[in-house]
């Protein structure tokens, strides 16, 4: 496999972009340079300004100032459309294809091949079928895509801008939803696009794909540019101070703590028991104590989510006893998950855990209103205190309580469901 | 069989029972005649059915067609009786308009992003009342071709009539499916209804296919009313009030998602086949009033509502499927 060479005219060169939401600046002056052959990872910490990095190269979102170069030639993408057929392609973590239609649909959908007029579909299976084999895939090409998982999702997504010429694909976090197993197939995609030559953008959270896969990285804080290097002879350290922007032994000193709540033996907050719902997930055991975090592990459909969803009452569970505080009680309903203290950051954020018209304050103080009942609203003051109280909490950037949530990045909104119904602020 | 096409295969087994049970009560049911009649009396309810599919998969609703209707049928009327235009340029003519008409709603659809509910219930009252305008009288079609298109007919064993409208509706059908289920264009109209974001983002143009959508539709409620003006021989603006319900109705009960993004033609042929033979067993029993159609027709809807969410519920839930569930 080639290494880019560093003198090689780049790829994609992405100049002084900026982009301010209202008063916000989202992105301030980033270069990105890509070179053919590169899998480059754009990294930062959550709302540092990726998406909008991406959104505004590609034309989803129009950009205040800054200049694209592909192969030189200066771009200006008005759509993801226009973006695509210049050659820059976006997979991301959300698939975006149609569930509804076959795999076959997907791949060619909207040049697929016709004899006067009409579709030629067996053609079209036979194409489909040969572009996925390239990618080390044999699946049914006619099912509909909603029967595969996201992994093979994303390689048909992948697939299929790959097959429209793209050039440079950007890959926003493909792997947040993918198992390790699945990582891996992904990978090989990957290597396999590099050796054709191909630019890939990646983004991604796990630090150790980037070591594994990536050749340089450009790490972004704040909507600001904090620098690029190769990833060879990078240490994690300063990758993580780059990323953090403080020295990441400041971060470890809260370790000691974590050892004094293992040894905690005291009465559980709650407890699951033979928790369960037959067809949905087995019954389980699970154990929350005070001021720990457990962590739910397992590879994707292995009923991470399901267990979730048991727990806050978002299914009724049809076996085993769950206790708060000693007490057996029964949740049958996320309404009854609430009233015993629970709160809920779903995995679709955008469909499940927020209101995306509503602001930031109204967002943070909804559950805490659906528990007092309509009939005694919360003073306002009281809706500031709060508000201000998990901006600070929860660093929520910007901190604008009267933003509409739907226009915050998608990690710093998934912050602002945490505060649905959390015990600590029936204190307030 | 798969999970889509179960629906279909519901609908369609429950025409078939339908049939077997009418045909075991009265004696005469099972015959080409009661068949071809059943054609005739819903072809113009039919051929509205066939654009309702096209706009319901895409994920719309088209509320304007009933009153397209009428304003087609009072338009034909003027337009042969008083201003002596020759019957065909006044087709021509009455599609034009209603094809620019269906046009100018999709593209407020698409460019100022207004739901489809309000723009079509804005264009069923433009189209009624520009209806009105024209004449609030019966005005009958005195035309030579249509004495003709009103004696033609084919005739069946069995004393059947396969009419030349229960001919355009089948056509309508079978172009219909052709086009949905054959070209690129129908599958951008079940990639719109699946997901319109997606969409755009795989690089598919919606602007032009919202906008033929509702074309498509309006452009078929044009036609629609020529045939409905065969069928009555006058033009009438309070024509096909609320049939614009009776088109949706038959459209679900074919099996089509009201959610956009799945369906057939086929399921929507066999939902008005359903349709016609509550209405024909009212016919044939004599003593029930004909609003009795209208209860079955809405439990029928119930029952195949329930249903499809049901399938939804299922689909979502079964363990084998837990791995294969995607994020919409």
């Amino acid at each position: 496999m080639d290494t880019p060479r560093a003198d090689a005219p780049p790829l994609l060169d992405i100049r002084g972009l900026t982009k301010s939401f209202a008063a916000q600046r989202a992105l301030d002056g980033v270069d990105l340079t890509l070179r053919a052959g590169e899998i480059h990872a754009l990294l930062g910490e959550n709302g540092a300004g990726k998406s909008t990095l991406i959104k505004a190269a590609t034309g989803i979102i129009a950009r205040d100032a800054g200049t694209i170069r592909l192969d030189g030639r200066e771009i200006d993408p008005k759509s993801g459309a226009e973006a695509v057929a210049t050659g820059i392609a976006t997979v991301y973590q959300e698939v975006n294809l149609l569930p509804n239609l076959s795999v076959a649909e997907n791949l060619y959908l909207g040049r697929q091949p016709t004899r006067f007029g009409l579709v030629r579909s067996a053609e079209m299976r036979r194409n489909a079928r040969a572009l996925l084999a390239g990618f080390g895939l044999d699946i049914d090409v006619a099912a509909p895509l909603a029967d595969y998982s996201v992994a093979i999702q994303h390689i048909c997504a992948i697939a299929r801008s790959v097959d429209l010429s793209a050039r440079v694909l950007i890959l926003d976090e493909p792997t947040a939803s993918l198992d390790v197993h699945e990582v891996e197939i992904l990978f090989r995609v990957m290597r396999e696009l590099k050796s054709r030559g191909i630019g890939i953008v990646f983004v991604t959270h796990f630090l150790d794909q980037v070591y594994a896969i990536c050749d340089r990285i450009t790490v972004l804080r704040n909507g600001r540019l904090v620098g690029e290097r190769p990833v060879a002879g990078l240490p994690k350290l300063e990758l993580v101070r780059m990323m953090l922007g403080r020295e990441l032994a400041e971060v470890e000193t809260r370790r000691p703590e974590r050892d004094a709540v293992a040894a905690d033996t005291s009465m559980p907050l709650a407890r699951f028991d033979a928790f369960g719902r037959s067809r949905y997930v087995e019954p389980f055991e699970l154990v929350l104590r005070r001021g720990t975090v457990v962590g739910l592990a397992g590879l994707l459909g292995s009923g991470r989510t399901e267990t979730a969803r048991l727990v806050f009452g978002a299914e009724a569970a049809d076996c085993g006893t769950a206790t708060v505080d000693g007490t057996t009680v029964r949740i049958g309903s996320p309404r009854d998950a609430v009233r015993h203290g629970f709160g809920f950051c779903p995995e679709e954020r955008k469909t499940e855990g927020i209101v995306a018209e509503l602001t930031v304050r109204e967002n943070i103080v909804l559950a805490l209103q659906a528990r007092r009942g309509w009939t005694r609203p919360l003073p306002r003051r009281e809706q500031d205190e709060i508000t201000a109280r998990f901006i600070r909490l929860l660093d929520i950037r910007p901190a604008d309580p009267d933003r509409p949530i739907g226009l915050l990045s998608g990690a710093t909104s998934r912050r602002c469901c945490l505060p649905a119904g959390w015990r600590p602020i029936r204190a307030c | 069989m798969s999970r889509r096409h179960l629906p279909v295969a519901v609908t369609t087994a429950v025409f078939l029972a339908g049939f077997l049970f009418c045909s075991l009560q009265f004696e005469n049911f099972a015959s080409t005649r009661v068949v071809m009649n059943l054609l005739t009396d819903n072809a113009f309810l039919g051929i509205l059915a066939v654009g309702m599919t096209f706009v319901i998969i895409s994920g719309g609703i088209d509320l304007s067609v009933g009153s397209v209707i009428g304003f087609t049928t009072i338009f034909l009327a003027l337009a042969i009786g008083s201003w002596g235009m020759p019957p065909l340029i006044a087709f021509v003519l009455v599609l034009a308009i209603c094809a620019a008409f269906g046009a100018t709603m999709g593209a407020l659809i698409h460019h100022l992003e207004m739901p489809p509910f309000i723009v079509t219930l804005a264009g069923m009252f433009l189209a009624r009342g520009a209806a009105f305008l024209m004449s609030t009288e019966s005005i009958p079609i005195d035309a030579e071709l249509y004495s003709q298109i009103a004696s033609f007919s084919v005739r069946l064993p069995g004393g059947g009539r396969l009419r030349i409208i229960a001919m355009i509706m089948l056509a309508t059908f079978l172009v219909g499916g052709l086009l949905l289920h054959f070209t690129r264009f129908g599958t951008n109209v079940y990639a719109l209804g699946g997901s319109r974001s997606a969409t755009t983002l795989m690089g598919v143009r919606t602007g032009p296919t919202t906008i033929a959508v509702y074309m498509l539709s309006s452009l078929l409620a044009g036609l629609s009313g020529i045939v409905f003006s065969f069928y009555t021989g006058a033009g009438y603006s309070l024509a096909a009030v609320g049939v614009e319900l009776d088109t949706i109705a038959a459209v679900v009960i074919g099996g089509t998602l009201l959610t956009g993004g799945a369906g057939t033609i086929f399921g929507t042929f066999v939902g008005l086949l359903i349709m016609g033979l509550i209405q024909t067993y009212i016919t044939f029993d004599g003593t029930l009033s004909s609003w009795w159609a209208k209860i079955a027709t809405g439990m029928l809807l119930f029952a195949f509502i329930a249903f499809q969410q049901m399938m939804s519920g299922l689909s979502g839930r079964l363990p084998g499927r837990l791995v294969a569930r995607t994020p919409k």
